[in-house]
């Protein structure tokens, strides 16, 4: 007899049937009952209205009947929160059970239970079974000190229960011992800077200790905790990671990345020279390698994370190429990732297999990863030099195919590898022109356009050419309307005497008939730049182009080095680092956060970008043609440089920083006056005081103290004052600040308590700090981060303030705010209006996006901002007054 | 950390069962999974990680099933899929096989073990065999016999309960290797190959091994009493360099993984593999290597297709392996097109079958001796109007079994079982040779 038959009963006056069953006096007959009532509350009914009846049953000696109450009571207790306070006599009577199962049942599904009433009744039995005798029961206490502390965090702290947790990482069982690490990990998370897991040499050898003994997921625990400590020396981190490599040969791939984590965070404090640095290299391809053989979603785990390993150290796997080769029967995903990998692992030794590999994905039928391949075979010309005739050919051959979205790749390509190396393959432009008539992908025809503009000398009907997408001009897509502008000037440039109409019409179309901001401003610009001065056009138009990078798609370094501690996580799977407090920012919103703001960022003039964004690694944008097509960056001309809103604004001057103020009058402070000021420099933040001693007898023995802060502002050095302070002196005292310190809320938000002592006495006072000495250097956030981000959080975040007497001009504002660490991400010219898109982000990682909308004439603006901690937002309101207007 | 709730729902994403570990995640976001799973698959951009908002969903697919978790924060990623792994292996033991039918037969059971496999997003017991110890499927045995937690649940030793006993105490070691392989089936010089019955050897001149690699797993049955330390000594080549025998006959493994039984760190020290095994079956290690070997089954292959009319297919086998060794359920597929029709075969040794549903014909040859040569030969025919879609080119795929023969050499040298009752006991040892994913492309 199997359970479906509790499924069955759906007759109306069910409930009134189950309660009179419940409350029978057989005991199978109410065994029965709660059967069937979990069975609706499985499907979905709403059987909350049996609460008491079933809660009656709970007193059993019936196992299999008390953990069906249990699942019950963890469902609607919280609906029920009165009559869940019944229930709480059999739990703390359940937790001193002499069968250890029930006490462990009994505190687990407590703790479960988020009713506040039910926690407070939680402690003294949670106490009882920390120090059970049965590591059963003290392994499930453990995790139920993490669970409390979830519902009320205080409680656990006034109870001491992070101190007993502590204890339980020297229990002599090691499952008892992984739990509490668990737990401990889970608390520390929520407090950043608690420092609750202490790790010190000594905890840390207990902890390799248990690593030995306990199951795999123990074992995981205790690695991934491992991972966030920082060995003191470089023999330290060694004997760490000699102790972790004979995890790599479990069996369980988790276990495994967990231990490659570890291994890769702490080799960076070994020395290159050293032997042992090596061998660590050698044990690392092996394990790695096998990931491979793993289910496909733990292989895509891996993937993901060995795409972050071999940019980290691209020499542990560098021979081991063949293995990512991609099996017709790969999933997907797997595919597009091996394939990424392939690239990043292509070199002079092994780029003749690459390449073979590459031209046969590039025949398959999966239109993604056809086109993925088609880029990846430019991306090897780009990147091995020596291989950039044969991958040239290929994606010649690959054009001949006359598959349409192929080809088309290939051309998107060959322009890359036309800047890479000019005056190479100009031959093949003819074959070029002749798939002209297929492209119908704007990015391809863009790039067909800048060929012809960028080579119109060589190609003799290059005015026929670009004439023919002129007919259309209006159905063009802006970046294929931006391309054909500067094509056709270009063309000029080059060809005065027989194109003159033809950039008459350009510009025309661009200019006037064109109700597209960006395109109307880089008309004007042509316009005036060649009726007002032809050489300087020449100059600018036709002036050299940059070089383009190998890579095109590596993780920035610092960003890299975060990945790396969050090998196995989220995080390295999505390339992206958690935010701090709120949670990931993650890839579905990506659509839709095109959708808001697309129509006009995505047209934006780049930011310097790189004009080969060959794409496809970033997990954020689908590989769907539309985003990433429309995110691309416009293919350059020289003029790009006239729109990098980046260049020759960043001098790094430091933020703005604000007159000193009196912060202790000397009345206070028996004759010590303190004013003082904060400024950021470069990175580093400081408060720069002035001690004036209005008293009548010298001053000695300063020392300086902060009390907690909302964002851990601490004094990074001592307070030096070298010489005592004589009646009348003043001295100037720049202290450096950190803000590692211990953390605590503080209202307002920026305030900031101070203790001064001298050898006089001890002196308070406290002061508000301007937020903007906490934005930090690298708060510049990708376009697409920023789109994405700002459909993540929630309208209600966002806040809205006025900024009024601001007579300057989106540019001034811009190079503003940007030496205070206010960074444009993008702008654009709406109905007259100029709207600054804006990223900043605090020291503690808080990200704060901003749109700026400035109306020339109109001395004051508006500024939205957008917060996952909305409760900053008035203080960068403030900090913008503040820089705007000094 | 991990996963903030666990869900099993059916094909259509209707949740079956499920368990809130957390409480951070809300329930109903589950909603969001089959519509963003549909909208995924249609961009042609699934992955196993979706997300909608703020709300991660982690997922796996079985038989007619989806096991999905969930989680907001930043958790560990392949411990979570690792652990739905898992899961679905203890149901499978638990229910025989797992799909929508067993969950509602067995949710009472279901229930006690997602509350037994995970604590507050934490895995915890999730070995089968001792699950089985306490959570049983007969709820009246709870009453009577043990409703006590088995120590063995937090021993050190958490796989394997104490006071086993067996009259005859035995240990069947399989050593069982899979070849993988990527290869370029030869083809060129098609022509000479249709028309002459004699295949030149110089033909295969164009087929190449992309990549070769053999995974050996080896399994173990144990029908030992008490706590017995086992010790299994191979033909190890870092071993025989640590130990001075220098290289003859050695096996050098690339990479191994162990049960979570065996010592890791006792062999990363001296290369000893000492473990105190689970009772009945396991797999004690699996290990790679990477040396190529010469492909056992080698394939020639030419597919001629003539649009509208014909696809001429003829397929070449040859085993490339020691004459006294015979590859049994030999199976060869070989790709056609979905739109050919009325099949002819010939074979010079087994049969030819056309398999429309997986668009193969399967050539199937129950003893195929090391050294011999076969062919076989299909017709097939192809409708006057071409349809539109383009197909891909999958690999001709081939399965077999070579029994008594490893190819990469290993061998069992000794299996020491000491227990403290100073039993004698006895193990046996069997070697199989298979076919892993072994694929041909066809040029």
């Amino acid at each position: 007899m199997t359970d479906s038959k509790y499924f069955t009963t759906t007759k109306k006056g069910e409930i009134f049937e189950l309660k009179a069953e419940l409350n029978s006096d057989k005991k199978e007959k109410k065994k029965e009952a709660v059967k069937k009532v979990i069975a609706s509350m499985t499907v979905g009914k709403d059987v909350s209205a049996l609460f008491p009846d079933v809660v009656n049953c709970m007193q059993t000696d019936n196992l299999e009947l008390k953990k069906l109450v249990y699942l019950y009571l963890m469902n609607y207790a919280k609906s029920q929160p009165d009559m869940a306070i019944m229930a709480v006599n059999t739990f703390v009577k359940d937790c001193e059970d002499p069968n250890p199962l029930i006490r462990a049942l009994a505190v687990r599904t407590m703790g479960c239970i988020r009713v506040d009433k039910i926690t407070e009744y939680l402690c003294e039995p949670l106490r009882k079974c920390l120090k059970d005798e049965d590591p059963y029961v003290r392994k499930t206490a453990a995790v139920c000190v993490a669970k409390l502390h979830d519902i009320n965090a205080q409680l656990v702290e006034d109870q001491g229960f992070l101190d007993t947790l502590k204890d339980l990482i020297s229990d002599s069982n090691p499952m008892v011992v992984a739990n509490a690490v668990a737990a401990l990990s889970e608390i520390a998370e929520s407090h950043p800077s608690s420092n609750l897991l202490d790790l010190n040499p000594q905890s840390i050898n207990k902890l390799l200790t248990a690593l030995n003994e306990c199951t795999e997921w123990g074992q995981i625990f205790i690695l991934d905790c491992l991972a966030n400590y920082t060995p003191k020396d470089d023999r330290e981190a060694q004997s760490i990671c000699e102790r972790v490599t004979p995890r790599l040969s479990h069996a369980n791939s988790a276990v495994v990345l967990s231990a490659v984590k570890v291994l890769m965070k702490f080799m960076e404090m070994l020395s290159k020279d050293l032997d042992y640095y090596g061998t660590l290299l050698k044990k690392l391809a092996p394990p790695l390698v096998t990931l491979l053989s793993a289910e496909p979603e733990l292989q895509y785990v891996a993937l993901r994370n060995i795409n972050l390993i071999v940019q980290k150290r691209p020499e542990i796997l560098k021979h081991e190429m063949k293995v990512f080769f991609v099996k017709y029967n790969d999933p997907i995903y797997v595919k597009l990732e091996k394939l990424d990998i392939m690239i990043r692992l292509a070199s002079q030794a092994n780029i003749a297999q690459v390449l073979a590999e590459l031209k046969e994905y590039a025949t398959e039928v999966d239109v993604d990863f056809v086109r993925k391949a088609v880029r990846a075979i430019g991306r090897c010309a780009i990147k091995v030099e020596q291989s950039a005739e044969r991958c040239v050919s290929t994606l010649l051959d690959l054009i001949q195919t006359k598959v349409n979205y192929v080809v088309q790749e290939a051309i998107v390509v060959i322009k890359d590898i036309f800047r890479k190396y000019p005056n190479k393959y100009e031959s093949v432009i003819a074959t070029l022109c002749e798939n002209l008539d297929s492209l119908d992908e704007p990015e391809a025809r863009a790039a067909m356009i800048w060929i012809v503009g960028e080579y119109a000398e060589r190609i003799d009907n290059a005015d026929e050419l670009l004439e023919s997408f002129l007919e259309g001009f209006h159905d063009e897509s802006t970046q294929v309307q931006l391309q054909l502008l500067t094509g056709i000037v270009k063309l000029f440039l080059k060809k005065p005497t027989e194109t003159q109409e033809l950039v008459q019409q350009v510009l025309s179309l661009a200019t006037q008939d064109s109700d597209n901001p960006d395109l109307r401003d880089r008309g004007y610009i042509y316009w005036r730049l060649l009726s007002t001065d032809p050489v300087a056009a020449k100059e600018v138009v036709l002036a050299e182009k940059p070089l383009i990078s190998e890579e095109t798609d590596l993780i920035e370094p610092t960003l890299l080095d975060e990945l790396i501690c969050y090998i196995g996580t989220l995080a390295s799977v999505y390339h992206k680092p958690p935010m701090s407090g709120p949670p990931l920012t993650t890839s579905s919103v990506q659509m839709g956060a095109v959708d808001l703001l697309g129509g006009g960022l995505d047209s934006l003039v780049c930011h310097g970008c790189p004009l080969d964004d060959i794409g496809g690694t970033n997990f954020v944008a689908p590989p769907t043609a539309a985003v990433p097509a429309s995110l691309g960056a416009p293919i350059g001309s020289g003029l790009s440089d006239l729109f990098d809103l980046t260049s020759g604004v960043g001098t790094l001057s430091g933020s703005y920083v604000a007159p000193k103020a009196v912060w202790l009058p000397a009345m206070k402070a028996k004759g010590l006056e303190i004013s003082g000021t904060f400024t950021r420099q470069v990175g580093s933040i400081s408060m720069d005081l002035q001690l004036t001693n209005k008293a009548l007898q010298v001053m000695t023995d300063f020392a300086i103290q902060f009390n907690r802060n909302s964002f851990g502002l601490a004094p990074a050095a001592p307070l030096q004052v070298h010489a005592p302070l004589s009646p009348n002196q003043t001295v100037e005292i720049s202290l450096p600040l950190s803000t590692v310190g211990s953390v605590m809320k503080m209202e307002p938000l920026n305030n900031l308590q101070v203790a001064v002592k001298n050898n006089i006495d001890v002196f308070y006072f406290s002061t508000l700090y301007p937020l903007h000495i906490l934005f930090v250097e690298d708060g510049k956030m990708d376009r697409q981060m920023f789109l994405a981000t700002w459909k993540d959080i929630p309208n209600e975040n966002e806040a809205q303030f006025q900024i009024r007497d601001c007579p300057l001009n989106a540019e001034a504002v811009s190079s503003k705010l940007q030496s205070s660490n206010i960074f444009t991400v993008a702008k654009r010219n709406v109905e007259g209006q100029d709207m600054l898109y804006q990223s900043l982000k605090l020291t503690n990682g808080i990200w704060v996006l901003a749109e700026l909308r400035i109306q020339p004439g109109n001395p004051s603006c508006t500024l939205s901002l957008k917060c996952r901690a909305p409760e900053v937002s008035q203080h960068v309101y403030q900090a913008y007054e503040t820089i705007l207007k000094n | 950390m991990s996963a903030s709730a666990v869900f099993i729902l059916d094909v259509k994403g209707k949740p079956l069962i499920s368990r809130n570990y957390k409480g951070d995640v809300a329930m109903s976001k589950i909603e969001h999974f089959m519509p963003l799973l549909v909208q995924r698959e249609e961009e042609g951009a699934l992955a196993p990680l979706l997300s909608h908002g703020e709300v991660h969903f982690l997922w796996i697919k079985h038989s007619n099933l989806y096991l999905v978790a969930t989680t907001s924060k930043n958790a560990n990623a392949s411990l979570v899929y690792s652990f739905l792994y898992k899961t679905i292996e203890v149901f499978c033991e638990y229910f025989k096989e797992l799909e929508e039918e067993s969950i509602r037969d067995n949710f009472v059971i279901v229930y006690e073990l997602l509350d037994e496999l995970m604590d507050f997003g934490f895995p915890q017991t999730t070995d089968s065999k001792i699950l089985q110890e306490y959570i049983t499927q007969q709820s009246n045995k709870l009453e009577t016999g043990k409703s006590r937690v088995p120590p063995t649940v937090t021993n050190a030793v958490s796989w394997r309960s104490e006071g086993i006993k067996y009259k005859k105490n035995e240990v069947f070691i399989d050593v069982i290797e899979s070849v993988n392989l990527l290869g370029l089936a030869a083809g060129e010089g098609a022509g000479c190959l249709l028309t002459t019955p004699h295949i030149h050897p110089q033909v295969n001149a164009n087929g190449s091994v992309l990549l070769s690699e053999i995974v050996g797993t080896i399994k173990l049955k144990v029908f030992l009493s008490g706590m017995p330390e086992l010790r299994l000594g191979l033909n190890d080549r870092v071993l025989f360099e640590l130990t001075g025998r220098g290289k003859n006959k050695s096996v050098e493994l690339e990479d191994v993984k162990f049960h979570q039984c065996v010592r890791l760190s006792r062999f990363d020290n001296d290369r000893t593999i000492s473990f105190i095994p689970p009772d009945g079956d396991f797999e004690l290690m699996s290990y790679r290597l990477s040396t190529q070997v010469k492909p056992l089954i080698w394939i020639e292959s030419v597919i001629e297709k003539f649009s509208h009319s014909r696809v001429e297919i003829m397929v070449k086998a040859k085993g490339q392996f020691k004459k006294q060794s015979v590859a049994n359920s030999v199976e060869i597929a070989v790709p056609v097109p979905s739109d050919a029709d009325s099949p002819r075969f010939k074979t010079s040794v087994g049969s030819a079958k056309y398999v429309p549903e997986r668009n193969v014909v399967i050539w199937s040859i129950k003893s195929f001796p090391g050294g011999k040569e076969y062919l076989m030969r299909a017709h097939f025919g192809l409708p006057s109007v071409e349809k539109e879609e383009v197909e891909g080119r999958p690999p001709i795929g081939v399965k077999f079994e070579i029994p008594y023969f490893t190819v990469s050499g290993i061998q069992v040298r000794y299996m020491k079982i000491i227990e403290k009752s100073g039993y004698q006991a006895l193990p046996w040892v069997r070697y199989i040779t298979q076919s892993g994913d072994y694929q041909l492309r066809t040029s």
